[in-house]
């Protein structure tokens, strides 16, 4: 076949190339005869399998050795290490995705979806951690979450935060979990990975949004300590269920508290809770504190319901989250960009030869699933809320200086303060007095 | 006495709270581990379903993309008018930068024999924008086509390029078959891949 032949066939071809847009091999392949040799197709191959298995197995141990340093050997510096090791491991060489936090939506999306099989490894690196919180306290917290190491190795001069809007804030990552099993459940979007604020720094590449926020999250986490574990983290919320209810928890002193009010300011994240002067415990406090206490607990059913209500109404508005039900509500409300050949969306919707009742029906499913969803969202935030009314007329004994057990990252700051620490090492009170002014 | 008796049922309560959320903890891991495998996932793009729209180069959190070029040489027809190397209208067949489709340069043209030519993709220039897969679909035989090469992909838990995909071309396939390369992998109805 000669050249200019060769170009006539392609032009003959072109137009049977409009009529038959799908059609492949349209050029038969040449037969060479200059001994020429076809390249191979590379296939550059995926990270290997086996180092899954491998950073299961580093969680585990880095765990582990978190909790020892803690409950056991009590030792704040070797805490830091271990942090400034998973900050280099989890957070720099495996850029800090494969990480509990957005295991919660693989975790949900196995739940809701059949078709998405999940990975042992994902969901241990979901379990371990709450495990470990469940008889440990956070632990999970303090050493091994790279997000928590690049935070906690930023605080320079923690500011204290008065305790009603440290308990405000607590609210947000109630929304936050909710939501983002909310969109997983329903396949709408991984939010939680879309709207991590450090993983472009452990890239050391990403959008500029990603960066900046990161940057940004460091900048306040400076002065308010851990921003993002405090204020947002979702996976704080059934971590902080799991550590309020565990079998050993840090403690500050290891023997007996003498109210020495050393490690009262000792915590950046005002998780150190005072002893309740006994004066204020009178007789009618206790009695008002309990009727309020049953009055507001007879209120939960209401948040709920009210919970439920607005959030399943909002369904509408959360749904768009999802581009089938976007798309579906632009075509409805904009016919005339069928014609926009510039919205891709648009564009390959037409060309994929879906029908326009098609794409409809299957928005009118994932909008039902937002509903329902909506309301268990709902619901459960007026739980929550109505929780944290009930436990503002609580007020147990408390007559030592102790972590709060759901807030108290373990960092283990606190332990070094302690004076009845330093004297079962046999340093002298006055040495730790002249210390603790430094 | 009364603060012993305190204390022991708040530790009964909190015995009883620690074995329920450590049942339901084990409730949630045998439920997702029903539907549980050992295989790794991995995303890729099938290359029949992909409408070249470019996003692929946009919407990547990497920069440049882990989405390139690929060359299947099974299916090339090595032609000297090549839809994926030259932008339309070009008469004059020559390497002249200003012919190429390709924004940077990243398709080197290779005489073999009369008149054939080959077209290797140099991945370290592609950034993955798919003009030429577009003119090697519409005019040739469709042998450039966009793949997720895994030595680059950092296989973020959501593909943000999947998400944004008009065409829904991008999933997880599982890391035993990481690749959807043309000639090995043909279209079939129920989208898998197959012989």
């Amino acid at each position: 076949m000669t050249r200019k032949n060769y170009r006539l066939v392609f032009l003959v071809l072109m137009v049977f190339a409009i009529l038959a847009l799908n059609a492949q091999q349209r050029f038969p392949k040449p037969e060479f005869e200059s001994g020429y040799e076809q390249p191979d197709t590379t296939t550059p191959e995926p990270r290997a399998g086996g180092m899954e298995v491998f950073d299961v197995i580093v969680l585990f141990g880095v765990m582990a050795l978190a909790t020892w340093l803690i409950i056991k050997k009590r030792s704040r510096r070797g805490v830091l290490w271990l942090s400034v090791f998973t900050l280099l491991y989890f957070g720099f060489y495996r850029n800090g995705c494969i990480c509990p936090i957005g295991s919660i939506q693989n975790v949900t999306l196995a739940l809701f979806d059949p078709g998405y099989k999940i990975s042992i490894t994902v969901l241990l690196f979901f379990l371990l951690p709450l495990v470990f919180a469940l008889f440990y306290g956070r632990t999970f917290c303090a050493a091994a979450c790279p997000l928590g190491a690049i935070q906690d190795l930023v605080v320079i001069k923690p500011i204290s935060v008065s305790s009603w809007v440290r308990k405000t804030l607590s609210f947000i990552p109630h929304i936050y979990i909710g939501l983002a099993i909310l969109f997983a459940a329903t396949g709408t979007d991984f939010i939680i990975c879309r709207y991590d604020p450090f993983v472009g720094i452990f890239r050391t590449d990403g959008p500029y949004l990603m960066i900046g926020l990161g940057i940004a999250f460091l900048v306040l986490g400076m002065f308010f300590a851990r921003p993002y574990c405090r204020v947002f983290c979702p996976y704080s919320v059934l971590l902080g269920f799991m550590s309020h209810f565990s079998k050993k928890h840090i403690t500050i002193t290891p023997a007996e508290c003498i109210n020495c009010k050393l490690c009262a300011n000792s915590c950046p994240f005002d998780a150190i809770e005072a002893p309740i002067d006994e004066k204020v415990r009178t007789e009618s406090t206790i009695r008002k504190n309990l009727r309020n206490y049953v009055i507001f607990g007879l209120l939960v059913p209401v948040w709920i319901f009210a919970g439920g209500f607005a959030v399943s109404g909002a369904h509408v508005f959360l749904s768009k989250a999802h581009p089938d039900v976007y798309l579906s509500e632009l075509l409805i409300a904009k016919p005339e960009l069928r014609e926009d050949t510039e919205n891709l969306d648009i564009q390959a919707f037409l060309e994929s030869g879906k029908s326009m009742d098609q794409l409809v029906e299957e928005a009118s499913v994932i909008r039902a699933k937002f509903k329902t969803g909506g309301w268990y969202l709902g619901g459960y935030l007026g739980l929550v809320l109505g929780i944290m009314i009930m436990n503002q007329f609580v007020l147990r004994k408390r007559k030592d200086y102790i972590p709060h057990k759901r807030d108290c990252f373990s960092c283990g700051r606190c332990m070094d303060y302690c004076p009845v620490a330093r004297q079962e090492e046999g340093i002298q009170p006055e040495k730790i007095r002249s210390n603790a002014v430094k | 006495m009364a603060r012993d008796k305190e204390y022991n049922r708040r530790e009964f309560i909190n015995k009883g709270a620690r074995l329920t959320l450590g049942l339901s903890l084990a409730g949630v891991g045998v439920a997702a581990a029903v539907n549980a495998g050992s295989e790794k996932y991995l995303w890729q793009i099938d290359p029949f379903k992909c409408t070249q729209c470019g996003r692929c180069a946009t919407d990547c959190v990497l920069s440049p993309s882990a989405v390139k070029c690929v060359h299947a040489y099974d299916i090339c027809g090595y032609c000297d008018l090549c839809g994926g190397y030259f932008k339309p209208g070009v008469t004059d067949l020559d390497t002249g930068a200003e012919k190429q489709l390709c924004p940077a340069a990243a398709i080197e043209r290779k005489f073999i024999e009369e008149p054939y030519f080959e077209y290797i993709i140099d991945e370290e220039l592609c950034i993955g924008c798919a003009k030429c897969v577009k003119g090697c679909s519409a005019f040739g035989n469709g042998s450039l086509h966009l793949q997720i090469r895994h030595d680059i992909c950092v296989n973020c838990n959501e593909c943000s390029i999947a998400r944004v995909c008009p065409s829904d071309a991008i999933s997880r396939v599982p890391a035993s078959e990481p690749y959807m390369i043309k000639g090995d992998f043909t279209a079939n109805e129920s989208g898998e891949a197959g012989t």
